[in-house]
Protein backbone atom coordinates (compact mmCIF):
# COMPACT_ATOMS: atom_id res chain seq x y z
CA UNK A 1 0.00 0.00 0.00
CA UNK A 2 1.18 3.48 -0.85
CA UNK A 3 -0.64 6.63 0.79
CA UNK A 4 -0.15 9.99 -1.61
CA UNK A 5 0.45 12.62 0.38
CA UNK A 6 0.78 15.50 -2.17
CA UNK A 7 0.11 15.35 -6.08
CA UNK A 8 1.80 18.56 -7.16
CA UNK A 9 0.66 20.02 -10.40
CA UNK A 10 -1.19 16.70 -11.00
CA UNK A 11 -0.42 12.85 -11.66
CA UNK A 12 -2.51 10.21 -12.82
CA UNK A 13 -2.14 6.14 -13.21
CA UNK A 14 -0.98 5.07 -16.72
CA UNK A 15 -0.14 2.22 -18.39
CA UNK A 16 0.07 1.04 -21.84
CA UNK A 17 -3.33 2.43 -22.48
CA UNK A 18 -6.23 1.28 -23.78
CA UNK A 19 -6.09 0.68 -27.66
CA UNK A 20 -8.51 -1.45 -29.35
CA UNK A 21 -11.76 0.27 -28.25
CA UNK A 22 -11.57 3.37 -30.80
CA UNK A 23 -14.57 2.13 -32.57
CA UNK A 24 -16.32 2.88 -29.50
CA UNK A 25 -15.14 6.09 -28.79
CA UNK A 26 -12.57 5.24 -26.23
CA UNK A 27 -9.26 7.14 -26.23
CA UNK A 28 -6.14 5.09 -26.45
CA UNK A 29 -4.87 6.75 -22.69
CA UNK A 30 -2.10 5.31 -21.51
CA UNK A 31 1.98 6.76 -20.11
CA UNK A 32 2.72 9.86 -22.54
CA UNK A 33 5.86 8.76 -22.97
CA UNK A 34 5.85 5.00 -22.99
CA UNK A 35 9.87 4.72 -23.23
CA UNK A 36 10.30 6.33 -20.13
CA UNK A 37 7.49 4.63 -18.51
CA UNK A 38 8.94 1.07 -19.56
CA UNK A 39 11.97 2.07 -18.50
CA UNK A 40 10.72 2.63 -15.04
CA UNK A 41 8.70 -0.32 -15.03
CA UNK A 42 12.01 -2.64 -15.91
CA UNK A 43 14.10 -1.38 -13.20
CA UNK A 44 12.39 -2.75 -10.84
CA UNK A 45 11.57 -6.09 -12.64
CA UNK A 46 8.01 -4.71 -13.45
CA UNK A 47 5.99 -6.28 -16.72
CA UNK A 48 5.64 -3.80 -20.00
CA UNK A 49 1.97 -3.88 -18.89
CA UNK A 50 2.41 -2.60 -14.89
CA UNK A 51 0.69 0.30 -13.95
CA UNK A 52 3.01 3.33 -13.24
CA UNK A 53 2.32 7.32 -11.46
CA UNK A 54 2.70 9.91 -14.56
CA UNK A 55 3.90 12.82 -12.25
CA UNK A 56 3.42 16.21 -14.06
CA UNK A 57 6.05 18.66 -12.53
CA UNK A 58 7.76 17.00 -9.86
CA UNK A 59 5.87 17.30 -6.45
CA UNK A 60 4.65 14.02 -5.42
CA UNK A 61 4.84 12.61 -2.31
CA UNK A 62 4.11 9.34 -0.87
CA UNK A 63 4.14 7.25 2.48
CA UNK A 64 5.26 3.64 1.81
CA UNK A 65 3.05 1.12 3.81
CA UNK A 66 5.79 -1.26 3.44
CA UNK A 67 9.14 -1.85 1.86
CA UNK A 68 8.96 -1.46 -1.62
CA UNK A 69 11.43 -1.25 -4.74
CA UNK A 70 10.91 1.94 -6.76
CA UNK A 71 12.10 3.79 -9.65
CA UNK A 72 11.84 7.01 -11.13
CA UNK A 73 12.27 7.88 -14.51
CA UNK A 74 11.25 11.04 -17.19
CA UNK A 75 12.28 14.48 -16.27
CA UNK A 76 14.79 14.63 -13.21
CA UNK A 77 13.42 15.96 -10.01
CA UNK A 78 15.38 16.16 -6.49
CA UNK A 79 14.36 12.87 -4.73
CA UNK A 80 13.93 13.25 -0.75
CA UNK A 81 13.93 10.22 1.23
CA UNK A 82 12.78 9.99 4.78
CA UNK A 83 13.71 8.96 7.50
CA UNK A 84 16.14 6.44 5.94
CA UNK A 85 17.44 8.88 3.21
CA UNK A 86 18.84 6.17 1.58
CA UNK A 87 18.24 5.86 -1.98
CA UNK A 88 18.48 8.79 -3.91
CA UNK A 89 19.21 7.99 -7.31
CA UNK A 90 17.42 8.69 -10.98
CA UNK A 91 16.92 6.26 -13.49
CA UNK A 92 17.94 3.72 -10.76
CA UNK A 93 15.91 0.80 -8.51
CA UNK A 94 15.78 2.04 -4.77
CA UNK A 95 14.67 -0.42 -2.22
CA UNK A 96 13.03 1.71 1.11
CA UNK A 97 11.72 0.44 4.14
CA UNK A 98 8.14 0.66 5.34
CA UNK A 99 7.22 3.98 6.24
CA UNK A 100 9.83 6.05 4.61
CA UNK A 101 8.37 9.22 2.72
CA UNK A 102 9.62 10.00 -1.06
CA UNK A 103 9.33 12.97 -2.04
CA UNK A 104 9.80 14.78 -5.22
CA UNK A 105 10.99 18.60 -5.80
CA UNK A 106 10.34 19.94 -9.06
CA UNK A 107 12.31 19.55 -12.50
CA UNK A 108 14.59 21.50 -13.46
CA UNK A 109 13.70 21.15 -16.87
CA UNK A 110 10.69 19.06 -18.37
CA UNK A 111 7.69 18.27 -17.10
CA UNK A 112 6.81 14.55 -16.86
CA UNK A 113 8.26 11.72 -14.45
CA UNK A 114 6.78 8.01 -14.08
CA UNK A 115 7.31 6.27 -10.89
CA UNK A 116 7.37 2.67 -11.03
CA UNK A 117 6.61 0.45 -7.98
CA UNK A 118 7.65 -3.33 -8.01
CA UNK A 119 4.84 -5.15 -8.60
CA UNK A 120 2.94 -1.90 -10.17
CA UNK A 121 -0.05 0.05 -8.59
CA UNK A 122 -3.47 -2.30 -8.31
CA UNK A 123 -5.76 0.15 -9.61
CA UNK A 124 -9.35 -1.54 -10.97
CA UNK A 125 -8.95 -2.16 -14.42
CA UNK A 126 -11.66 -0.55 -17.15
CA UNK A 127 -11.46 -1.74 -20.78
CA UNK A 128 -7.92 -3.80 -19.79
CA UNK A 129 -6.37 -0.91 -18.72
CA UNK A 130 -5.49 0.72 -15.43
CA UNK A 131 -5.18 4.45 -16.80
CA UNK A 132 -7.34 7.73 -16.35
CA UNK A 133 -8.47 8.84 -19.53
CA UNK A 134 -8.57 12.55 -18.37
CA UNK A 135 -11.02 12.69 -21.52
CA UNK A 136 -13.37 10.13 -21.10
CA UNK A 137 -13.36 10.21 -17.86
CA UNK A 138 -12.62 5.78 -17.73
CA UNK A 139 -10.48 4.33 -14.96
CA UNK A 140 -9.23 5.71 -11.93
CA UNK A 141 -9.73 9.19 -10.93
CA UNK A 142 -6.78 11.27 -11.26
CA UNK A 143 -4.53 10.98 -7.66
CA UNK A 144 -5.27 13.37 -4.63
CA UNK A 145 -3.41 13.76 -1.59
CA UNK A 146 -5.16 10.75 0.94
CA UNK A 147 -5.38 8.54 -2.06
CA UNK A 148 -4.45 4.64 -0.78
CA UNK A 149 -3.01 2.45 -4.18
CA UNK A 150 -2.64 -1.07 -3.46
CA UNK A 151 0.60 -2.76 -4.78
CA UNK A 152 -0.12 -5.49 -7.64
CA UNK A 153 2.04 -8.61 -8.59
CA UNK A 154 3.41 -7.60 -12.25
CA UNK A 155 6.29 -8.71 -12.02
CA UNK A 156 8.17 -10.46 -14.60
CA UNK A 157 11.66 -11.07 -12.92
CA UNK A 158 14.85 -10.15 -10.24
CA UNK A 159 15.10 -6.51 -10.22
CA UNK A 160 18.30 -5.61 -11.92
CA UNK A 161 21.52 -5.01 -10.66
CA UNK A 162 21.65 -1.52 -12.83
CA UNK A 163 23.34 1.43 -10.86
CA UNK A 164 22.09 4.10 -13.42
CA UNK A 165 19.93 3.95 -16.61
CA UNK A 166 20.53 7.52 -18.40
CA UNK A 167 17.17 9.43 -19.84
CA UNK A 168 17.22 11.33 -22.87
CA UNK A 169 18.55 14.74 -22.40
CA UNK A 170 16.02 17.40 -21.65
CA UNK A 171 16.51 20.56 -23.92
CA UNK A 172 14.30 24.19 -24.42
CA UNK A 173 14.04 23.12 -27.82
CA UNK A 174 11.96 20.52 -28.05
CA UNK A 175 12.95 18.86 -32.02
CA UNK A 176 9.66 16.77 -33.19
CA UNK A 177 9.57 14.54 -36.05
CA UNK A 178 6.76 14.52 -38.26
CA UNK A 179 5.45 12.26 -40.96
CA UNK A 180 2.97 13.46 -43.72
CA UNK A 181 -0.29 13.58 -42.84
CA UNK A 182 -4.03 12.91 -44.75
CA UNK A 183 -5.19 16.67 -45.31
CA UNK A 184 -2.41 19.03 -46.77
CA UNK A 185 -4.64 20.05 -49.08
CA UNK A 186 -6.92 21.18 -47.15
CA UNK A 187 -4.49 24.14 -45.76
CA UNK A 188 -2.27 26.40 -47.83
CA UNK A 189 0.75 25.33 -49.25
CA UNK A 190 2.65 28.36 -48.51
CA UNK A 191 1.39 28.58 -45.45
CA UNK A 192 1.69 25.06 -44.79
CA UNK A 193 5.91 26.20 -45.08
CA UNK A 194 5.78 27.67 -42.10
CA UNK A 195 5.15 24.30 -39.61
CA UNK A 196 8.95 23.31 -40.77
CA UNK A 197 10.39 26.98 -40.22
CA UNK A 198 8.34 28.65 -36.98
CA UNK A 199 9.95 28.15 -33.57
CA UNK A 200 6.13 27.30 -31.99
CA UNK A 201 5.45 28.54 -28.52
CA UNK A 202 3.77 25.86 -26.05
CA UNK A 203 0.32 27.28 -24.79
CA UNK A 204 -0.45 26.82 -21.21
CA UNK A 205 -3.66 25.10 -22.09
CA UNK A 206 -2.16 21.97 -23.21
CA UNK A 207 -2.50 18.55 -21.45
CA UNK A 208 -2.71 15.13 -22.38
CA UNK A 209 -4.83 15.55 -25.18
CA UNK A 210 -3.08 17.77 -26.94
CA UNK A 211 0.10 19.79 -27.01
CA UNK A 212 -1.56 23.12 -27.79
CA UNK A 213 1.13 25.27 -29.82
CA UNK A 214 1.31 29.42 -30.56
CA UNK A 215 2.36 31.05 -33.50
CA UNK A 216 1.46 32.71 -36.84
CA UNK A 217 -1.66 30.92 -38.50
CA UNK A 218 -1.73 28.31 -40.80
CA UNK A 219 -4.56 29.30 -43.09
CA UNK A 220 -6.90 27.02 -44.44
CA UNK A 221 -7.16 26.50 -48.77
CA UNK A 222 -10.99 25.48 -48.16
CA UNK A 223 -14.07 27.07 -46.96
CA UNK A 224 -15.89 24.06 -46.53
CA UNK A 225 -16.59 21.43 -43.92
CA UNK A 226 -14.33 18.62 -42.71
CA UNK A 227 -16.41 15.47 -41.73
CA UNK A 228 -15.35 13.98 -38.75
CA UNK A 229 -12.15 11.42 -39.09
CA UNK A 230 -10.54 9.13 -37.36
CA UNK A 231 -7.78 10.69 -34.71
CA UNK A 232 -4.40 9.13 -33.35
CA UNK A 233 -2.33 10.15 -30.55
CA UNK A 234 0.56 11.94 -32.84
CA UNK A 235 -1.82 13.44 -35.20
CA UNK A 236 -1.22 17.37 -36.04
CA UNK A 237 -4.44 18.90 -36.46
CA UNK A 238 -4.87 22.79 -38.05
CA UNK A 239 -8.21 24.14 -36.39
CA UNK A 240 -9.95 27.39 -37.72
CA UNK A 241 -7.89 29.66 -35.85
CA UNK A 242 -4.51 28.21 -37.62
CA UNK A 243 -2.70 27.26 -34.53
CA UNK A 244 -1.61 23.80 -34.73
CA UNK A 245 -3.03 21.08 -32.24
CA UNK A 246 -0.59 17.51 -31.46
CA UNK A 247 -2.53 15.26 -29.90
CA UNK A 248 -1.27 13.62 -27.15
CA UNK A 249 -2.63 9.81 -25.42
CA UNK A 250 -5.91 11.39 -24.10
CA UNK A 251 -6.59 12.63 -27.69
CA UNK A 252 -10.52 12.16 -28.96
CA UNK A 253 -11.30 9.09 -31.27
CA UNK A 254 -12.46 11.51 -33.88
CA UNK A 255 -11.80 15.04 -34.84
CA UNK A 256 -13.05 17.45 -37.43
CA UNK A 257 -10.18 19.75 -38.27
CA UNK A 258 -7.60 18.71 -41.25
CA UNK A 259 -4.78 16.86 -39.84
CA UNK A 260 -1.82 17.67 -42.10
CA UNK A 261 1.47 15.61 -39.98
CA UNK A 262 1.69 12.63 -37.41
CA UNK A 263 4.36 12.72 -34.67
CA UNK A 264 5.52 9.41 -34.74
CA UNK A 265 5.23 7.47 -31.34
CA UNK A 266 9.29 8.04 -30.62
CA UNK A 267 8.50 11.93 -31.05
CA UNK A 268 5.73 11.75 -28.53
CA UNK A 269 8.70 11.62 -25.77
CA UNK A 270 10.14 14.79 -26.47
CA UNK A 271 6.47 16.21 -26.18
CA UNK A 272 5.72 14.81 -23.00
CA UNK A 273 8.53 16.84 -21.55
CA UNK A 274 7.29 20.25 -22.92
CA UNK A 275 5.91 23.16 -20.63
CA UNK A 276 3.78 26.35 -21.05
CA UNK A 277 6.29 28.65 -23.02
CA UNK A 278 8.39 26.40 -24.75
CA UNK A 279 9.39 26.51 -28.10
CA UNK A 280 8.68 23.39 -30.28
CA UNK A 281 10.60 22.75 -33.65
CA UNK A 282 8.58 20.48 -36.11
CA UNK A 283 11.29 18.94 -38.89
CA UNK A 284 10.21 16.78 -41.21
CA UNK A 285 10.64 13.06 -40.66
CA UNK B 1 -11.67 4.19 -52.20
CA UNK B 2 -9.07 6.26 -51.54
CA UNK B 3 -6.08 5.34 -49.45
CA UNK B 4 -3.97 8.71 -47.38
CA UNK B 5 -1.48 8.85 -45.69
CA UNK B 6 -1.49 9.08 -41.52
CA UNK B 7 2.23 8.54 -40.40
CA UNK B 8 4.22 5.39 -40.72
CA UNK B 9 1.72 3.35 -38.36
CA UNK B 10 -1.78 3.97 -40.04
CA UNK B 11 -3.83 4.81 -43.32
CA UNK B 12 -7.23 6.69 -43.37
CA UNK B 13 -9.18 5.12 -46.27
CA UNK B 14 -11.17 7.93 -48.00
CA UNK B 15 -14.80 6.51 -49.04
CA UNK B 16 -17.73 6.95 -51.30
CA UNK B 17 -20.56 7.69 -48.45
CA UNK B 18 -21.15 6.55 -44.98
CA UNK B 19 -22.74 3.85 -46.20
CA UNK B 20 -19.58 2.30 -47.64
CA UNK B 21 -17.99 3.04 -44.59
CA UNK B 22 -20.58 1.31 -42.00
CA UNK B 23 -19.80 -1.94 -44.35
CA UNK B 24 -16.28 -1.78 -44.71
CA UNK B 25 -15.84 -1.19 -41.23
CA UNK B 26 -18.55 -3.94 -40.13
CA UNK B 27 -16.07 -6.36 -42.02
CA UNK B 28 -12.79 -4.89 -40.08
CA UNK B 29 -14.33 -4.97 -36.59
CA UNK B 30 -15.65 -8.35 -37.18
CA UNK B 31 -12.49 -10.33 -37.42
CA UNK B 32 -9.36 -7.94 -37.68
CA UNK B 33 -6.99 -8.14 -40.96
CA UNK B 34 -3.43 -9.59 -39.64
CA UNK B 35 -1.15 -6.33 -38.27
CA UNK B 36 -4.41 -4.01 -38.11
CA UNK B 37 -4.34 -2.67 -34.55
CA UNK B 38 -7.35 -0.29 -34.08
CA UNK B 39 -10.01 0.77 -36.22
CA UNK B 40 -11.67 3.99 -36.27
CA UNK B 41 -14.96 4.54 -38.80
CA UNK B 42 -15.85 7.88 -39.06
CA UNK B 43 -18.54 10.09 -41.46
CA UNK B 44 -16.49 9.45 -44.93
CA UNK B 45 -13.05 7.68 -43.71
CA UNK B 46 -11.63 4.73 -41.88
CA UNK B 47 -8.47 5.25 -40.12
CA UNK B 48 -7.03 1.98 -39.71
CA UNK B 49 -3.76 1.59 -37.22
CA UNK B 50 -1.76 -1.00 -37.84
CA UNK B 51 1.90 -2.76 -36.94
CA UNK B 52 3.88 -1.65 -39.07
CA UNK B 53 6.48 -4.67 -38.51
CA UNK B 54 4.14 -6.92 -40.15
CA UNK B 55 2.16 -5.13 -42.81
CA UNK B 56 2.92 -1.91 -45.09
CA UNK B 57 -0.05 0.45 -45.70
CA UNK B 58 0.22 0.38 -49.49
CA UNK B 59 -0.51 -3.75 -48.83
CA UNK B 60 -2.97 -3.46 -46.46
CA UNK B 61 -4.91 -0.78 -48.73
CA UNK B 62 -5.05 -3.02 -51.28
CA UNK B 63 -6.38 -6.12 -49.73
CA UNK B 64 -9.15 -3.98 -48.14
CA UNK B 65 -9.84 -2.33 -51.52
CA UNK B 66 -10.60 -5.97 -52.47
CA UNK B 67 -13.78 -7.06 -49.82
CA UNK B 68 -16.93 -7.20 -51.09
CA UNK B 69 -18.84 -4.38 -48.96
CA UNK B 70 -22.55 -5.48 -50.91
CA UNK B 71 -23.04 -9.11 -48.34
CA UNK B 72 -21.97 -7.37 -45.42
CA UNK B 73 -24.75 -4.73 -45.46
CA UNK B 74 -27.51 -6.56 -45.98
CA UNK B 75 -27.94 -8.36 -42.51
CA UNK B 76 -27.16 -5.66 -40.43
CA UNK B 77 -29.88 -3.64 -42.80
CA UNK B 78 -32.19 -6.93 -41.44
CA UNK B 79 -31.47 -6.71 -38.09
CA UNK B 80 -33.89 -6.36 -35.38
CA UNK B 81 -33.51 -2.19 -34.46
CA UNK B 82 -32.61 -1.30 -30.54
CA UNK B 83 -35.05 1.08 -29.78
CA UNK B 84 -34.54 4.30 -28.00
CA UNK B 85 -37.70 5.44 -26.15
CA UNK B 86 -37.68 9.71 -26.09
CA UNK B 87 -39.65 12.15 -24.68
CA UNK B 88 -40.06 14.82 -27.22
CA UNK B 89 -39.42 18.02 -25.09
CA UNK B 90 -35.98 19.15 -26.46
CA UNK B 91 -34.93 23.00 -25.73
CA UNK B 92 -34.33 22.94 -29.63
CA UNK B 93 -37.32 21.13 -30.61
CA UNK B 94 -39.39 24.14 -32.37
CA UNK B 95 -36.18 25.74 -33.87
CA UNK B 96 -35.55 22.59 -35.29
CA UNK B 97 -39.12 22.46 -36.97
CA UNK B 98 -38.78 26.25 -37.98
CA UNK B 99 -35.63 25.61 -39.85
CA UNK B 100 -37.17 22.30 -41.67
CA UNK B 101 -40.25 24.17 -42.40
CA UNK B 102 -42.67 21.64 -40.16
CA UNK B 103 -44.50 21.33 -37.56
CA UNK B 104 -43.27 20.16 -34.26
CA UNK B 105 -45.49 16.61 -34.39
CA UNK B 106 -44.22 16.15 -38.12
CA UNK B 107 -40.65 16.87 -36.95
CA UNK B 108 -41.47 13.99 -34.41
CA UNK B 109 -43.02 11.83 -36.77
CA UNK B 110 -40.03 12.25 -38.85
CA UNK B 111 -37.63 11.48 -36.62
CA UNK B 112 -39.10 8.22 -35.11
CA UNK B 113 -40.17 6.96 -38.86
CA UNK B 114 -36.58 6.75 -40.13
CA UNK B 115 -34.36 3.58 -39.98
CA UNK B 116 -31.36 4.62 -38.46
CA UNK B 117 -27.57 2.80 -37.83
CA UNK B 118 -24.38 3.63 -36.22
CA UNK B 119 -22.24 4.90 -38.64
CA UNK B 120 -19.31 5.12 -35.70
CA UNK B 121 -18.96 6.45 -32.56
CA UNK B 122 -16.77 9.60 -31.60
CA UNK B 123 -16.62 12.60 -29.11
CA UNK B 124 -16.84 10.55 -26.15
CA UNK B 125 -17.22 6.63 -25.22
CA UNK B 126 -20.79 5.75 -26.48
CA UNK B 127 -21.41 8.50 -28.72
CA UNK B 128 -22.96 6.94 -31.77
CA UNK B 129 -23.50 8.47 -34.65
CA UNK B 130 -26.60 7.23 -36.40
CA UNK B 131 -26.90 7.61 -39.81
CA UNK B 132 -30.75 7.20 -42.10
CA UNK B 133 -31.77 9.85 -40.96
CA UNK B 134 -34.56 12.01 -42.88
CA UNK B 135 -33.15 14.10 -45.12
CA UNK B 136 -35.47 17.04 -43.97
CA UNK B 137 -34.40 17.18 -40.56
CA UNK B 138 -30.32 17.65 -41.80
CA UNK B 139 -30.23 21.05 -40.03
CA UNK B 140 -26.75 22.86 -38.82
CA UNK B 141 -25.32 22.72 -35.68
CA UNK B 142 -25.76 25.47 -33.05
CA UNK B 143 -24.02 28.56 -33.39
CA UNK B 144 -22.78 28.43 -29.78
CA UNK B 145 -22.11 25.44 -28.60
CA UNK B 146 -23.77 24.79 -24.97
CA UNK B 147 -21.28 24.56 -22.40
CA UNK B 148 -23.45 21.63 -20.72
CA UNK B 149 -25.97 18.98 -22.36
CA UNK B 150 -27.65 16.51 -20.17
CA UNK B 151 -26.67 12.78 -20.26
CA UNK B 152 -29.45 10.94 -22.24
CA UNK B 153 -30.39 14.00 -24.32
CA UNK B 154 -31.24 13.00 -28.36
CA UNK B 155 -29.93 15.39 -30.43
CA UNK B 156 -29.31 15.95 -34.22
CA UNK B 157 -26.65 17.76 -36.55
CA UNK B 158 -26.19 17.75 -40.21
CA UNK B 159 -27.05 13.69 -41.48
CA UNK B 160 -26.67 12.64 -37.47
CA UNK B 161 -28.79 11.60 -34.85
CA UNK B 162 -27.20 11.05 -31.86
CA UNK B 163 -27.84 10.75 -27.80
CA UNK B 164 -25.49 12.33 -25.62
CA UNK B 165 -24.12 9.08 -23.62
CA UNK B 166 -23.17 11.52 -20.41
CA UNK B 167 -23.06 15.37 -19.33
CA UNK B 168 -20.60 17.45 -21.86
CA UNK B 169 -20.85 20.50 -23.74
CA UNK B 170 -22.06 20.12 -27.27
CA UNK B 171 -23.14 21.96 -30.55
CA UNK B 172 -26.24 19.99 -31.79
CA UNK B 173 -29.82 20.87 -31.74
CA UNK B 174 -32.05 18.84 -29.00
CA UNK B 175 -35.05 16.61 -29.71
CA UNK B 176 -36.05 15.12 -26.38
CA UNK B 177 -34.28 13.01 -23.72
CA UNK B 178 -34.00 9.36 -23.03
CA UNK B 179 -33.80 7.01 -19.98
CA UNK B 180 -31.82 4.71 -22.00
CA UNK B 181 -27.77 4.46 -21.10
CA UNK B 182 -25.67 4.69 -24.20
CA UNK B 183 -22.40 3.75 -22.27
CA UNK B 184 -22.51 1.51 -18.74
CA UNK B 185 -19.33 -0.45 -18.09
CA UNK B 186 -21.46 -3.02 -16.72
CA UNK B 187 -22.00 -4.26 -19.74
CA UNK B 188 -20.18 -6.71 -21.86
CA UNK B 189 -20.61 -4.17 -24.51
CA UNK B 190 -20.41 -1.10 -22.65
CA UNK B 191 -21.29 0.72 -26.00
CA UNK B 192 -25.53 0.15 -26.68
CA UNK B 193 -25.00 1.49 -30.25
CA UNK B 194 -21.93 0.16 -31.45
CA UNK B 195 -20.87 0.77 -35.11
CA UNK B 196 -23.36 -1.74 -37.31
CA UNK B 197 -26.58 -1.18 -34.58
CA UNK B 198 -29.85 -1.01 -36.37
CA UNK B 199 -31.74 2.03 -34.23
CA UNK B 200 -34.97 3.52 -34.04
CA UNK B 201 -36.62 6.25 -32.40
CA UNK B 202 -40.03 5.49 -30.48
CA UNK B 203 -41.81 8.23 -28.90
CA UNK B 204 -43.20 8.42 -25.00
CA UNK B 205 -44.61 10.83 -22.87
CA UNK B 206 -42.84 12.08 -20.14
CA UNK B 207 -43.26 10.17 -17.16
CA UNK B 208 -43.91 7.14 -18.93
Amino acid sequence: MIEVLAVGAGATIQDLGRPGFAALGVTRSGAFDVGAAGLANRLVGNSAGAATIEIVLGGLAIRLGHAATVALTGAPCVIGSEPSGGGRGWGAAMTLPAGTVLSLGQPRRGLRSWLAVRGGIDAPVTLGSRSTDTLGRLGPEPLRPGARLPIGSDIDGDVPGLDYSPGAALTDVAAVPVQPGPRTDWVDAESLRQLWTVAWTVRPDSDRVGIRLDGPGIAWARAAELPSEGVLPGAIQIPPDGRPIIFGPDAPTTGGYPVVGVVPAAGLAALAQVRPGDTVRLRPA
Amino acid sequence: MRALPYGDRAVLLELADAEAVAALAAALLDGRPDGVEEIVPAARTILVRFDPRRVTASHLAERLARINLAPIAEPARAADPVVIPVVYDGADLEDVARLADLSVDAVVQRHTAARYRCGFCGFAPGFSYLIGGDPVLRVPRLDEPRAQVPAGSVAIAGEFSAVYPVASPGGWRLLGRTDARMWDLARASPALLPPGTAVRFEAIRAGA
